[in-house]
């Protein structure tokens, strides 16, 4: 089997994984999950080989594994749909495969399997726990098995599928396709607990936003494919389709055909990424299962948007002159930023610990766009395989921390929400595993020096932006790292050190192997995976290990971006916030006893509410788009479009012809045509009432009748004929 | 006037008066001997034109036989004969006013026909009395055999069939 | 010598005479010698005929034998039916037998 063979059957066995499940193995859990956690196996494993395979090539930027088939019949000629490994694929395959298959090991112990069934759980909800007695006859409860457990696993498949699809694709078409399949199974997967209210809402919320963005991706697909008539990566790149797409006017602001179709194609990615004004979806995305947020949010789905724009970006720089910002990059920088920054301030107020997570996302996604925006390819792309893996790694985590409370709160039968971080504390000692993993991925997500791989990726993000000399977006992301870590050491401080809040949080227990492997595979990750791509010009360090990172994926464009030299400024800058929110964070919120409120509400005062409350953004989405859009549904087309009109006009109708018939049948019908029959029978009647008086019975009378009748007709001829 | 023609305006009016009486008689049996006078006066005509057979004929068969049975059954029927009202029914003018019609026009066409004033030929020599040449035509094969043959065929479902009709059932 | 014609008319008017009788009488008997009389007219006609026009061809007189036959049989079943017909309805009058009627 030839490499390009074992590309196209990287995205198999997760589908195949999804049908089977669904058709066949649905009422046997154990099954179900071989056959899920067996096909992620089998994909990784391909990844590995490929991306092992791809390393040796030289020069794989010009010399990428690629594989065309003809799919679609186009006229004259065939629209082609295909695979391309190059530098850009292999890392983000590379993150993807791991994460993945981390997350289904990980799903079969979140969804308990090996418990007994639950006392009453039903499907559509999440499982409640099940009633037993230990020795000394106390009744308490432990966790239950998901009831809804092949379910979940199949729709895992089906969405690795979909980034597999996404990842692998050499051409907007199928790289939409695969969006799209993921887009269907986050709402699948949030809306897992159907039973619940909440769940309903987020899935919907969810999808209908993406959905928006999605509606101007694909205009700019259109747009693109209108302009160029091919949507294969290898084809738009060229220097000649990019030259003649950044000077042909759109004639829509003024902008280049490339501009508008930039700018719609960052669109999608708001949408797909959470950015503001559409990252509305991605915290009430938080109540489905936990390895769905570690999916869509960590692994999989907002990588996609971020890893779209990174694919796209000759056509979102085309127009510029070196180290200029076109139309679309300057949206993607002021977006990005803005969101960061916004996002970080957020999660501050934040109480759930998976919404800190969430918003915490929302912002590093803003990180990486905005690292586009100002032009620093490798930055993002690396920013964007690190944040994957330690973002996984913390919702993994804290999937675990939250299993350790439920444990906690089914047996002492606690009332509390195990979700909310104040109501945990010291879980350091009760759950070591999970802390010193949750550690590792805090310290990368605040960029903590030199050993995670947060720091290489945010330091050069943040040297790019400062060589570029843009001081704006370089000011607001140096401040919102400070925040992040700032939360970030909040979120540990609370969770794990200081003492026990609540009693769930005092009987808290270590999670199973199936979750706790998968954890510390994903902070060997968090550890390592920045040291790829230590600049070459970093005091010591740079000497010591090769950056073979930036190179090689610098390779992905036709023009190589240029590692950028180093400056002390930006380096200092980012110690100093990263120690220093950390500190801060740990400072505040260590003495934090059971049932405080939290030490920032009252300094901060109304400012406080308002980042609580998100800004009041679903509010305002709910009055400018949620409640005319009910309106328009409820009232303008199903009763007075649908109901009156449509429904009137049939009426009409209905008694129109009713009254018609009505008319034909006693006017027409019943006088004439009735009476016309009836008439004609009355009158045969009436004559043979009146003409059978003529048979008398007598024969004299019959001959004389005959003989009157002969003699008049013979003389009537002869008269005629004969006579003269 | 010629004998023949005196018998013949005799035998004419006898006839025709006889036949008057027969459909204008009061009693029946009186129209009975009426019928048979007037054919007895048509057995007359037939003698005046040379066919003496069925001179004889008509006495023996019209007279000897339909005429006797007639009386027969006016005899059988006698209780009935208290006719009550009158002879004719209640059309009669229009069967006189019918006869008239059909005697004018019958009288009219003879008169306007050429071959009606032709007169009596003498017999051919060899014929002196046709009867024999009647024998021969009414049995020979290619005379009127078969037509002969039929008639007593009728003859015979008449009579079996009147015998049928009259057979009275107890 | 006497024409052809005064022959005819004779039988005419015998004819006529028995058709009033067919016509005009109530009683069924007199109707049949009524019939009688209107074959009689019928021969006469026909051996005059003979007589005047073709006296060598006997056609003429093998037909008057044929009509003596059928009146001979026509005045038997005839009367057998009159005997019947009063047996049941007491009655030969013509107008009085109308089970025919409407």
């Amino acid at each position: 089997m030839t490499i390009d063979t074992l590309v196209w059957l990287i995205p198999v066995p997760p589908v195949l994984a999804f049908f089977l499940i669904v058709l066949f193995t649905n009422r046997s859990k154990p099954l179900s999950h071989i056959i899920a956690v067996g096909a992620a196996a089998l994909s990784w494993l391909a990844v590995l080989v490929v991306v092992t395979q791809a390393l040796q090539i030289d020069h794989l930027g010009q010399h990428p594994i690629e594989s065309q088939i003809p799919w679609l019949p186009t006229g004259d000629t065939w629209y082609l749909i295909g695979i391309l490994v190059d530098p850009l694929t292999v890392g983000t395959l590379f993150f993807v495969a791991w994460t993945i298959f981390m997350i289904f090991i990980y799903s079969v112990g979140y969804q308990n399997y090996g418990q007994p069934k639950g006392d009453h759980d039903q499907p559509g909800l999440p499982p409640h726990g099940k009633t037993v007695e230990d020795q000394n006859g106390h009744k308490f409860k432990i966790p239950s098995i998901e009831p809804l457990y092949s379910r979940f696993f199949a729709f895992l498949g089906l969405f690795a599928f979909g980034m597999y699809v996404l990842v692998v694709s050499d051409n907007l078409l199928t790289l939409f396709i695969g969006w799209e399949i993921m887009g269907l199974c986050s709402y699948l997967l949030i809306g897992f607990w159907y039973a619940k209210l909440s769940a309903r809402a987020a899935m919907i919320k969810a999808f209908i936003t993406t959905r928006v963005g999605d509606m101007f991706l694909l205009l700019g697909i259109v747009y693109l494919y209108t302009m160029t008539g091919t949507l294969t990566f290898r084809e738009i790149f060229t220097t000649e389709t990019l030259h003649m797409l950044a000077d042909t006017p759109s004639g829509f602001l003024g902008l280049s055909a490339a501009a508008v179709m930039g700018i719609l194609i960052f669109i999608g990615v708001i949408g797909k990424s959470a950015q503001w004004p559409l990252h509305v979806w991605l915290p009430d995305a938080m109540e489905g299962p936990t390895p769905v947020s570690a999916m869509i949010h960590a692994a999989t789905m907002v990588s996609a948007g971020v890893y779209l724009v990174i694919r796209m970006y000759p056509l979102l720089s085309a127009g510029a002159e070196h180290g200029g910002v076109t139309p679309p990059m300057m949206a993607m920088a002021v977006i990005g930023t803005f969101t960061g920054l916004f996002a970080a301030t957020i999660a501050v107020a934040q109480n759930d610990v998976k919404r800190v997570l969430a918003y915490s996302t929302i912002s590093q996604l803003g990180y990486m766009i905005a690292a586009l925006g100002v032009g620093a390819y490798v930055a993002a792309a690396f920013h964007l395989i690190n944040h994957a893996f330690f973002k996984a790694l913390l919702f993994l985590g804290s999937g675990s921390v939250i299993h350790g409370m439920e444990h906690g709160l089914l047996h002492t039968g606690d009332d509390v929400d195990p979700q909310d971080m104040f109501n945990m504390g010291g879980l350091r000692k009760k759950m070591p595993i999970t802390f010193w993993t949750f550690l590792i991925g805090g310290l990368a997500l605040s960029g903590f020096p030199l050993v995670t791989a947060g720091f290489w990726s945010k330091d050069e993000i943040l040297a790019d932006a400062y060589t570029h000399r843009q001081w704006l977006v370089f000011g607001t992301l140096a401040f919102a790292a400070l925040l992040t870590a700032f939360y970030t050491m909040r979120q540990i401080t609370l969770t794990f050190l200081g003492k026990p809040r609540s009693k769930s949080a005092e009987h808290a227990v270590e999670s199973k192997w199936t979750m706790t492997v998968p954890l510390i595979i994903l902070s060997f990750f968090g550890i390592t995976a920045g040291w790829v791509n230590i600049p070459e010009t970093f005091p010591i360090l740079g000497r010591l290990v090769p950056n073979f990172f930036h190179d090689f994926i610098a390779e992905t464009l036709a023009e190589h971006p240029e590692a950028v030299t180093f400056n002390w400024v930006p380096l200092l800058t980012s110690v100093v916030v990263s120690l220093g929110g950390l500190y801060l964070g740990w400072m505040v919120y260590r003495r934090v006893k059971e049932g405080a409120e939290d030490p920032l509400e009252k300094p901060l005062g109304p400012v406080f509410t308002l980042l609580k409350n998100k800004y009041y953004f679903d509010e305002l989405y709910d009055f400018l788009f949620v409640r005319p859009a009910k309106w328009l549904a409820g009232t303008f087309t199903y009763l007075w479009m649908d109901r009156t009109a449509i429904d009137g006009i049939l009426h009409g109708l209905a008694r129109i012809a009713y009254a018609l018939g009505g008319i034909f049948r006693n006017w027409i019908d019943k006088p004439i045509v009735n009476g016309f029959g009836d008439a004609v029978g009355d009158v045969v009647k009436r004559l043979g009432h009146s003409f059978r008086y003529i048979q008398t019975g007598r024969v004299q009378q019959y001959m004389v009748m005959a003989l009157v009748i002969a003699f008049g007709a013979l003389f009537y001829y002869l008269f005629r004929f004969f006579i003269p | 006037m010629t004998p023949y023609l005196f018998v013949f305006i005799v035998t004419a009016i006898v006839t025709l008066g006889a036949a008057l009486m027969v459909v204008t008689a009061r009693s029946l049996i009186h129209s009975a001997l009426w019928l048979v006078l007037a054919l007895f006066g048509v057995g007359a005509m037939f003698v005046l034109l040379s066919a003496g057979f069925f001179a004889v004929v008509q006495v023996v068969i019209y007279i000897g036989a339909i005429a006797i049975l007639m009386i027969f059954a006016i005899m059988l029927t006698r209780r009935v004969m208290r006719e009550d009202g009158s002879r004719f029914n209640r059309g009669w003018w229009l069967a006189i006013l019918m006869a008239l019609v059909l005697l004018t026009g019958l009288v009219w066409m003879i008169q306007s026909w050429s071959g009606s004033s032709s007169t009596m030929q003498p017999l051919p020599p060899d014929v002196v009395d046709p009867i024999q040449s009647l024998g021969a035509v009414l049995v020979s094969p290619n005379g009127f055999v078969l037509p002969f043959e039929l008639a007593s065929i009728l003859l015979l479902a008449a009579l079996i069939g009147a015998i049928v009709v009259a057979w009275e059932r107890k | 010598m006497v024409p052809l014609s005064y022959y005819l008319i004779f039988a005419a008017l015998l004819f006529c005479i028995g058709l009033f009788g067919v016509l005009a009488r109530r009683n069924a008997i007199v109707i049949l010698m009524g019939i009688e009389l209107m074959l009689n007219a019928v021969n006469i006609n026909l051996i005059a005929f003979w007589r005047y026009r073709t006296p060598e061809i006997v056609t003429g007189m093998a037909f008057a034998v044929m009509v003596f036959a059928v009146a001979a049989a026509e005045v038997a079943v005839g009367l057998a039916l009159f005997i019947s017909i009063y047996r049941r309805r007491k009655t030969v009058t013509a107008d009085e037998i109308d089970m025919l009627k409407w």
